[in-house]
């Protein structure tokens, strides 16, 4: 690697090298590939260089290219929101972290954004909780159950519901989830309205715009993320594994168990955390289910208020002041490094698993 | 335990392709049977047939007869997977469970039965490894994954694990060819001590093997190119290399063809 390096280098410098290669596909390639086989001999025996063929030194600076690309991409992104949020943090007259009221009006300017967060982190969960062993069956019946015929036919389906534009859920979880939950959350508060969960909250449940209709609906749209990449991955258990657990006399079932379910493990966690950080990032959708409060969230899934997106969404219009903006981008900061913790998370579950793959 | 195996008129085929015909053949207890044959010819798929593994690919379905002790396996009343849990299987390439430790690896036909009890799979586990000429090698990292083993020794796992259920029928489908000579001598030392327990039936491409472990030994060929498989002859192992009734033996085992 590194020695093909040093020699790639004097030939172009590093990126420079690959639009101007890139760029005038027509010509180089056809000559050097015609000229380096014949002058192969004499090279080697000159200079013991190793020899690096144009296509190769592209390729690389295009590959290396992109993976900078990204990199960049989200060191600019973090510094973006920095440069923002800094000048409004300073200006905070409220802890920021740990402050549970969102003013961003000029004349009070105290914001927390602890209660978003909260919001945020709790609907997502509940929506995770969800999504997760309903994703897992529609996977396992997809890879192991359904009939052939049937299992590309479903699993299109599923990856339709991903197609849907989050507004359309939005709509449809406040305009009929909503009103249909309605006496399933009011039979929840009446019969378990003892566990703070299920306590009476912030929102009217005949109405609905509570968090609970809200997780069901980011729930929903979890659903093809996580079948999705837990398909693939069982989908591609080893067979012999499969076949060593069948010739032991195991059931479907067991078979499941001990092949299917360990060597998917990791590929089903990290599949969750995606969805996980789709849904804590979730905007309109959340947005136009949650009622708007001025009430403390207070740890039940009837509450309504705003999640860090649906708050920064709903105030897009006023964001005139940049003071005013700033407080909110100071918010999406939160946002961003929170899914950075999550992926992190995942991240380090699949690295624990890396033994047995 | 060890059991006697009746083949009866078995035909197999894989959807619509007629892979194996009309095989007839008898396995007597605690006897080595060797298959050989060339590529292709349906051996695999026989030994596959004898403890149901072959319905499991898509499309596969057997018709005739397979007798254990008398009883026929594709009766209509019999669970396939009660024939596996009594019919053990080893495999041509190791698999043994990689998220599983050497220990567990082992009792997993037993826990899949149900057994609980600590103290018994401790013992059967010793047990079984020890009769599997694993022990010493593995005795002080039972705990470890099954994965971090040699091949050879994860294939001796593999026959551990077989063996751990007490099966009346061990069948080996060419469990060496993907081992080097030194462990494939282990193996096969393995198989002459396994024969006082278990019946075994071993499926090889390696002429000299089947001469060396087996008490009798069967040999397929194709009837033709897309013609299905058949059973050629069946007979002492030592007639077999030695003076085979049939040309289409003498010519494949003196190297003429396949």
């Amino acid at each position: 690697m590194s020695e093909s390096d040093t020699v790639g280098r004097p030939g172009g410098p590093g990126l420079a090298g690959a639009p101007r290669g890139g760029a005038a596909p027509d010509t180089a390639p056809e000559a050097p590939i015609s000229s380096t086989p014949q002058g192969s001999g004499g090279n080697a025996t000159e200079d013991t260089k190793v020899i690096t063929r144009p296509g190769d030194k592209i390729f690389k600076a295009l590959t290396v290219g992109s993976g900078g690309f990204v990199v960049l991409m989200i060191a600019l992104i973090g510094i973006f929101l920095l440069i923002q949020a800094i000048p409004s943090l300073v200006d905070d007259n409220a802890n920021f972290l740990f402050s549970r009221d969102w003013n961003a009006d000029p004349g009070v300017f105290a914001f927390g954004v602890l209660d978003l967060l909260l919001v945020t982190v709790f609907s997502s969960a509940f929506a995770l909780l969800i999504a997760m062993p309903v994703s897992l069956g529609i996977a396992l019946f997809l890879t192991q159950y359904a009939p052939r015929r049937l299992s590309k036919p479903f699993a299109y389906l599923v990856d339709l519901l991903a197609a849907v534009p989050s507004i359309i859920y939005g709509l449809w979880g406040a305009y009929v989830l909503a009103p249909a939950l309605s006496p399933i959350s009011a039979w929840l508060n009446d019969t378990l309205g003892f566990l703070p969960i299920f306590a009476q909250g912030s929102s009217n449940l005949e109405i609905g715009q509570t968090i609970f209709t809200a997780g069901i609906v980011l729930a929903v749209m979890l659903l093809p993320i996580i079948t999705a990449i837990t398909r693939e991955v069982f989908d591609r258990t080893p067979p012999m594994q499969i076949e060593g657990a069948l010739a032991l006399g195991a059931t479907k079932w067991e078979v499941v168990r001990t092949t299917v379910l360990p060597f998917g493990r990791a590929g089903y966690i990290s599949a969750s955390m995606l969805g996980l950080g789709r849904a804590l990032g979730e905007t309109i959708a959340v947005m136009i289910i949650l009622s708007a409060t001025d009430k403390h969230f207070s740890w039940t899934l009837f509450d309504g208020g705003d999640t860090i997106a649906s708050k920064i969404a709903r105030a897009a219009q006023e964001f005139n002041d940049p003071r005013g903006a700033g407080a909110y981008i100071a918010a999406g900061l939160v946002l961003f490094v929170l899914t950075f913790v999550v992926n992190a998370f995942a991240r380090s579950i699949i690295a624990g698993h890396k033994e047995y793959e | 335990m060890a059991k006697r195996i009746d083949v009866k008129d078995l035909n197999l085929f894989y959807g619509k392709f007629h892979a194996v015909d009309g095989v007839s053949l008898a396995v007597p207890p605690r006897n080595v049977t060797a298959f050989i044959g060339p590529s292709g010819c349906g051996k695999s798929t026989v030994l596959r047939s004898l403890n149901r593994m072959h319905e499991v690919i898509p499309g596969a379905r057997a018709e005739g007869k397979v007798l254990l002790d008398g009883e026929d396996i594709y009766a209509s009343t019999v669970d396939p997977v009660s024939v596996r849990r009594t019919i053990g299987m080893v495999f041509q390439r190791p698999n043994p469970f990689p998220t599983m430790s050497i220990k567990d690896n082992v009792v997993a036909g037993l826990r899949l039965a149900g057994e609980r009890d600590k103290k018994k799979l401790e013992e059967v586990a010793e047990r079984a490894l020890r009769g599997a000429n694993l022990w010493a090698e593995v005795k002080d990292r039972l705990n470890r994954p099954g994965g971090g083993l040699s091949g050879g020794q994860q294939q001796r796992l593999c026959i551990a694990r077989a063996i751990a259920v007490r099966p009346d029928v061990l069948l080996m489908d060419e469990p060496c060819s993907a081992l080097d000579p030194i462990s494939t001598l282990a193996i096969e030392d393995l198989i002459q001590e396994l024969k006082k327990d278990f019946t075994i039936v071993i499926v090889t491409h390696n002429m000299q093997q089947a001469a060396r472990v087996s008490d009798q030994t069967a040999f397929f060929n194709l009837a033709g190119v897309g013609q299905p498989g058949r059973l050629v002859e069946l007979d002492d192992t030592e007639k077999i290399f030695s003076n085979p009734t049939q040309k289409a033996t003498e010519d494949y085992i003196s190297g003429r063809f396949g």
